[in-house]
């Protein structure tokens, strides 16, 4: 973000593709414009904060909880939906995962704005990819294209940790890519604050060859217990497969009910003293 | 944080990385080959900023190889160092600098002996018996000055290598689970397994 309002404060907009009026047809890719004032990047730059690092008067979210892993038989993709500014819950229905195409299934995690917009853009690329080849990219290329793309802003101020999955030619496709313009391939992936509970489940109960609900299992539980110790995950379990007929979602489920389908023992009761009481053991 | 050091023989070339992705405090992956291989007798391990060292190996391998199709024959080692070398220097006065670390090993076919080359990401270049980047070389350039000859042998080599994963293990903070390891000599270049040395 520095560099971007020292950038702009030279006064050469042009040359980043930003423009305070529309006569920018000239230019390829996205161009934005800038919000009236002298100096809007720097003026905005005062009061966002891209790393979290001081206080501001906007915040980006950055508590989240994503996983996704593959196994025998495709990919499983699973997400909270809370959203924080500082310490408050902005929201507990948001949307972490982003469905780029029928096939294609992006994760949120950091910036949401950055992790939407490119992601749209990601999908639109796809797209043409597909109108250019007459065939579907393969998540190989989709998320090096993704991570090309955020490259070239490496060090502007984007903040995105996404997963990109999905099903191709080769079977399934998992890869991390973030603004930092890493790209990796595994079979395993939890990003945001909430991964190393998410980890902690996943590596210990996770294995290739589980059948699909075991698998669902598995991620509903990792997600479950990061919401549970992670203050800035929580809200709904959104989970998504993605097989050789492309992506479905499953129902969502409610972090707070999954607190009593897995802890049988303890009730909700009228009792003033003590609302929870642990029923005694037949 | 990344374990990457190598051991030049008269006529080899043995080189170590670690096979871990870390992100703060999180491992992330465990099974990367952190070198990019350049041309059957040429390859280089690398290290530094996450997102250049992929970017920026990804551009001097398509570039070394472009030079192989377009003239029939591969960079020699040297070249191939001196050309990286070159590449990283513009990029350093440039807009967008690339952080990353190199050794470069290669066995040279017309001169008949192999090469290591260190660069760091200041394009700091030199060309060395051994080398390491990173913390790592804090413990094993004392090793590898201690043990070293230049007339060491390969297996000699594979005995130091065992001897620097011995004094990381011992010594070192960070538990490197696992290591590619990658041999050049005039066969080509070949990957060994841990129980291999």
């Amino acid at each position: 973000m520095n560099r971007l309002a020292e950038q702009l404060a030279a006064n050469d907009m042009s040359e980043f593709g930003l423009h305070n009026n529309n006569d920018s047809a000239a230019i390829a890719g996205p161009s934005f414009q800038l919000a009236a004032g002298s100096n809007p990047a720097a003026f905005a730059h005062h009061f966002i904060d891209a790393k979290s690092e001081k206080d501001s008067l906007i915040k980006i979210a950055h508590g989240t909880t994503t996983l996704a892993f593959k196994f025998k038989d495709g990919v499983i993709v699973a997400t909270d939906s809370r959203a924080t500014a500082g310490n408050v819950i902005a929201s507990q229905t948001v949307k972490k995962v982003i469905e780029i195409n029928p096939y294609l299934l992006g994760t949120m995690a950091g910036g949401a704005a950055d992790c939407s917009f490119w992601e749209r853009v990601l999908g639109m690329e796809c797209r043409l990819y597909e109108l250019r080849n007459k065939k579907r990219i393969s998540v190989a290329a989709a998320s090096k294209m993704l991570a090309n793309l955020v490259y070239r802003y490496k060090g502007m101020g984007l903040s995105m940790g996404t997963m990109v999955a999905g099903w191709d030619e080769k079977g399934p496709g998992l890869y991390y890519v973030d603004s930092e313009g890493q790209r990796i391939a595994n079979d395993l992936f939890s990003v945001g604050s909430g991964s190393t509970y998410a980890y902690g489940i996943l590596d210990s109960h996770y294995r290739y060859d589980m059948e699909v609900e075991e698998a669902l299992d598995v991620a509903r539980r990792a997600i479950y217990h990061a919401t549970h110790r992670d203050a800035y995950s929580g809200g709904i379990v959104r989970m998504y497969w993605v097989r050789e007929t492309g992506w479905e979602a499953f129902p969502l489920e409610d972090v707070g009910q999954l607190y009593y389908r897995y802890h049988p023992e303890i009730q909700l009761t009228n009792s003033a003293e003590s609302p929870l009481t642990v029923a005694p053991l037949a | 944080m990344d374990a990457q050091f190598a051991i030049a023989g008269r006529d080899f070339v043995i080189s170590v990385t670690d096979k871990g992705v870390m992100s703060s405090i999180l491992k992330m992956k465990k099974n990367q080959d952190k070198t990019c291989q350049l041309s059957s007798h040429t390859f280089m391990s690398v290290s530094g900023e996450p997102g250049d060292t992929s970017n920026f190996s990804e551009y001097i391998q398509g570039n070394v190889k472009l030079y192989s199709v377009r003239n029939s024959q591969d960079l020699s080692p040297s070249e191939t160092a001196n050309f990286i070398r070159g590449e990283l220097a513009d990029a350093l006065r440039s807009r967008s600098p690339s952080h990353v670390n190199l050794l470069v090993a290669g066995y040279d076919k017309g001169a008949g002996e192999a090469a290591l080359y260190w660069i760091d990401y200041l394009s700091a270049m030199a060309k060395v018996p051994f080398a390491s980047h990173g913390y790592c070389g804090y413990f094993l350039y004392a090793v590898m000055d201690r043990e070293y000859t230049p007339d060491i042998t390969l297996d000699g080599a594979k005995a130091l290598v065992k001897k620097c994963f011995e004094v990381l293990k011992t010594r070192f903070v960070i538990d490197f689970a696992d290591y590619t390891i990658k041999v050049v000599d005039r066969d080509g270049t070949r990957e060994l397994r841990q129980d291999e040395l």
